[in-house]
């Protein structure tokens, strides 16, 4: 049995521009787990979750993922890395003149011999993956439209099938939902919790409004100025929590609100 | 005070807008006068009056049975204008794709002026130049036309595709690179599809410009319609002008259509 | 679309990662490019071999017998140029003049009678078609050799061009001052003067001198029908075999070319 556990240890990061995104951060995120990270704009969770598959990578401390620390990998195992660490950006990252389908191709590209890639001869086990994730968030009729045909929503969700063809034991979500209007968001919030809770995998997703972070998270992380100022399950969170992660009171708009259906 | 300042502020910026202007006015009226007292207007020669010209060459070639069953002539001259065309704007489709990645500059980074620089030279020197310097090399014939094509459309290719890798948009990169593609998938399947519909567009559109341009090669030898052209024109043959005229309008005309309908379904 | 429930119990449905027909689409289009590929190369004699060989032929010639130039030719070569450029000029010019009133006419939200403009646009992409050096045999034939037939023939073919680009201009212009003329009681004449002119007048001259560029370019090849300009020595010296002389023909051109396109880039640069 896998375990997905991650841990941060004392992990701090300065940008070399000296701007400190990350103090000293413990954390230990449990297998399964589905953690929303909130926090306001520039409090660091993009480079958290973004230290995880080392877009960015942490000038201080130790990040073990399964007990293997990750901040001293290089090229070949950095590759190895991020095929198990699945990612969800706010902008979909598709091709746009791509079709659906080799856009979900796109995140089986770490399993796949380079120059069988370049030929598009992908293993017809992998096609078959791709179109049963493509079907699990309901999508698998676009298959061979071009993606830049699709709307908002239905892009999101190639990338959400993109990433579970990618076999994760990780999926992080960078503001997945922050270009989506409301009843859009709620959707794909519910696709991506039901989808990762199927496959037990772990999940950060980031988030800034606290109303969706309480209604999907297991659990909520709070930044401040790249500092843990909460970590608690989601009973224990209150609108108190919030204002004090914000430091702040909460205000209209820091509440997605729309429906939920 | 106050009041004051501001005024002057603005005066002295319609003085200098001022300037520039008698100074534009000033720099066209010098190069108006000296195109004026240098050009000679008079016109030499020729008693022909210009409406039988014009018979000769827009409605004989087309009423007369004799010229008319000289056009299969003239379109094989076309076909081979656009044989050199299109054989030119092929090998220049391939060799301006490392060139303009040598231009761009997110690709070629502080060396993009190098790429730059060998652009601007090609662009500077008209096709017939590059045609008698191929003449002259290799010998006269298409072959000669081709060469000059090729490197005369690289310089127009090159820019274009530049421009294009220019905009590339890297997220697809990033995404790549973040389900652990390498540097070579993460090209493949994130730039690739970006650039290629762009580039083929970019080629069918000097594809266009380079059948006008190969019509102009014959003149010195590097094949095509303008042989002919240029041999009816020393024989004051207005009739197979008109002809020559006739089948590269008929024939250009055609291959603009379908280009451009080729090209709104690509990009 | 493959039917899904039937997939549990049955042997699964394959997915190609391309669907059969856009395969086959694809493959025969790229079948199309390449036998016309082998086909003009057939018939040019210019096969990709021959090409590569070629290409470095080219800079063997230059350097071994194109250089050194002769720069005793010099004078003549620059009183060719002279005339080159005031051809130039003077076309680009009646050209510029030309087109503005006839670019409104091929502008739809101008002209709003349907089957004019559509005439009108129709003889500009006519008129495109020719290309440069055929007007000027005609234009040869009809006021006989010198600067004027190819004063006229640069004209008429730049006129194509920028009647093109400015009329596209005139049909992207942000239509609201067009209807604030309109509803203060303006005519068509004021629209244009009022609504249009203001907006396209940057981009008038930027096209005005980038149509000056193309006819500096166009007009070396005139001279080899009688039209004048640089061509007609260049023709002499060739003919001649005169490579020492075709050699500062050649450079001179290139430097005078780029020297206007510097200087018309940064204006044009400018302007937007």
């Amino acid at each position: 049995m896998v375990t997905r556990v991650i841990e941060f240890k004392n992990v701090s990061l300065v940008y070399p521009n000296g701007h400190q995104g990350l103090k000293n951060i413990n954390l230990k995120i449990n297998d399964g787990e589905f953690v929303v990270v909130v926090g306001m704009s520039g409090a660091g969770k993009s480079t958290l979750i973004r230290s995880i598959n080392r877009m960015v990578t942490p000038t201080e401390g130790e990040l073990l993922i399964d007990n293997e620390n990750i901040l001293s990998y290089k090229e070949k195992h950095l590759r190895k890395l991020r095929t198990e660490v699945g990612m969800i950006f706010q902008n979909y990252n598709l091709v746009k003149r791509m079709s659906v389908l080799r856009n979900v191709m796109a995140g089986r590209l770490g399993h796949t011999g380079t120059l069988r890639s370049m030929l598009g001869l992908f293993p017809q086990e992998d096609l078959q993956m791709a179109m049963g994730n493509l079907n699990r968030v309901g999508i698998q009729e676009k298959a061979y439209v071009r993606a830049d045909q699709l709307s908002g929503g239905q892009q999101q969700r190639v990338s959400i099938a993109r990433v579970l063809t990618q076999q994760p034991k990780v999926i992080l979500a960078d503001e997945p939902v922050a270009s989506l209007d409301p009843p859009t968001s709620h959707k794909v919030m519910k696709d991506l919790r039901r989808v990762s809770k199927e496959d037990n995998l772990t999940t950060l997703v980031n988030l800034h409004f606290i109303d969706m972070a309480q209604e999907y998270a297991d659990r909520i992380i709070g930044l401040r100025d790249g500092e843990v100022v909460f970590d608690g399950p989601i009973d224990q969170v209150s609108e108190k929590t919030f204002e004090e992660i914000y430091g702040r009171p909460i205000k209209e708009d820091d509440l997605l609100g729309g429906d939920e259906s | 005070m106050n009041s004051n300042e501001k005024i002057s502020l603005r005066k002295g910026m319609t003085k200098k807008g001022k300037y520039t202007s008698y100074l534009i006015l000033l720099i066209l009226s010098i190069l108006y006068i000296t195109a004026f007292a240098t050009t000679p207007f008079s016109v030499s020669g020729s008693a022909a009056s210009p409406l039988d010209t014009l018979r000769r060459i827009f409605i004989v070639p087309i009423t007369t049975m004799d010229y008319i069953v000289q056009f299969p002539e003239y379109i094989g001259y076309m076909l081979e204008t656009i044989a050199i065309a299109y054989a030119g704007v092929a090998v220049a489709t391939i060799l301006a794709v490392p060139v303009a990645f040598l231009a761009a500059r997110n690709t070629a980074k502080r060396f993009s002026y190098v790429g730059k620089s060998i652009l601007n030279a090609i662009r500077a020197i008209p096709e017939l130049i590059f045609a008698i310097i191929f003449v002259a090399a290799v010998g006269i014939g298409p072959y000669a036309g081709v060469l000059a094509i090729s490197i005369n459309s690289i310089g127009m290719l090159g820019k274009l595709y530049a421009e294009v890798i220019e905009s590339i948009d890297s997220s697809n990169v990033d995404a790549i690179k973040a389900s652990g593609g390498n540097r070579i998938q993460a090209m493949w399947y994130g730039v690739l599809p970006q650039v290629l519909p762009e580039f083929s567009s970019y080629s069918i559109y000097r594809f266009e410009i380079d059948v006008r341009a190969s019509t102009v090669l014959g003149i010195v030898g590097a094949g095509g319609i303008g042989a002919p052209l240029i041999l009816a024109t020393y024989q004051r043959a207005w009739e197979d002008v008109g002809m020559i005229l006739i089948v590269v309008v008929v024939f250009v005309s055609i291959i603009d259509f379908f280009s451009g309908k080729i090209r709104k379904k690509l990009v | 679309m493959p039917n899904l429930e039937k997939n549990h119990d049955s042997a699964p449905t394959r997915y190609p990662l391309t669907p059969k027909g856009f395969k086959w689409y694809i493959g025969s289009v790229l079948l199309a490019v390449l036998g016309l590929y082998v086909l003009s190369a057939y018939q040019t004699q210019a096969f990709p071999d021959r090409v590569i060989e070629g290409l470095p032929i080219m800079f063997y010639f230059v350097v071994e017998d194109l250089w050194p130039p002769n720069w005793g030719y010099l004078p003549r070569v620059a009183m060719s140029l002279l005339e080159t450029w005031n051809m130039a000029l003077f076309s680009t010019t009646l050209a510029a003049v030309a087109a503005l009133p006839l670019s409104f006419l091929a502008a739809s939200n101008i002209n709003k009678n349907p089957l004019f403009y559509q005439a009108i646009r129709n003889a500009f992409n006519l008129l495109r078609t020719i290309p440069e050096i055929i007007l000027a045999v005609v234009f040869v034939a009809l006021v006989s050799i010198g600067a004027v037939s190819g004063i006229l023939a640069l004209t008429v073919f730049s006129l194509g061009i920028l009647a093109k680009l400015i009329s596209e201009t005139i049909e992207a212009i942000d239509p609201g001052p067009l209807e604030a003329v309109r509803a203060s009681g303006g005519n068509v004449f004021q629209v244009i003067t009022y609504g249009v002119m203001p907006q396209i007048l940057p981009q008038f001259a930027s096209y005005t001198l980038y149509v000056l560029e193309i006819n500096v370019k166009a007009s070396v090849v005139l001279g080899f029908v009688g039209a004048g300009g640089i061509g007609i020595i260049l023709r002499q010296q060739l003919n001649m075999f005169n490579y020492d002389n075709v050699a500062t023909i050649i450079f001179m051109t290139f430097l005078t070319i780029t020297i206007i396109d510097l200087v018309s880039n940064r204006v044009r640069e400018r302007l937007e």
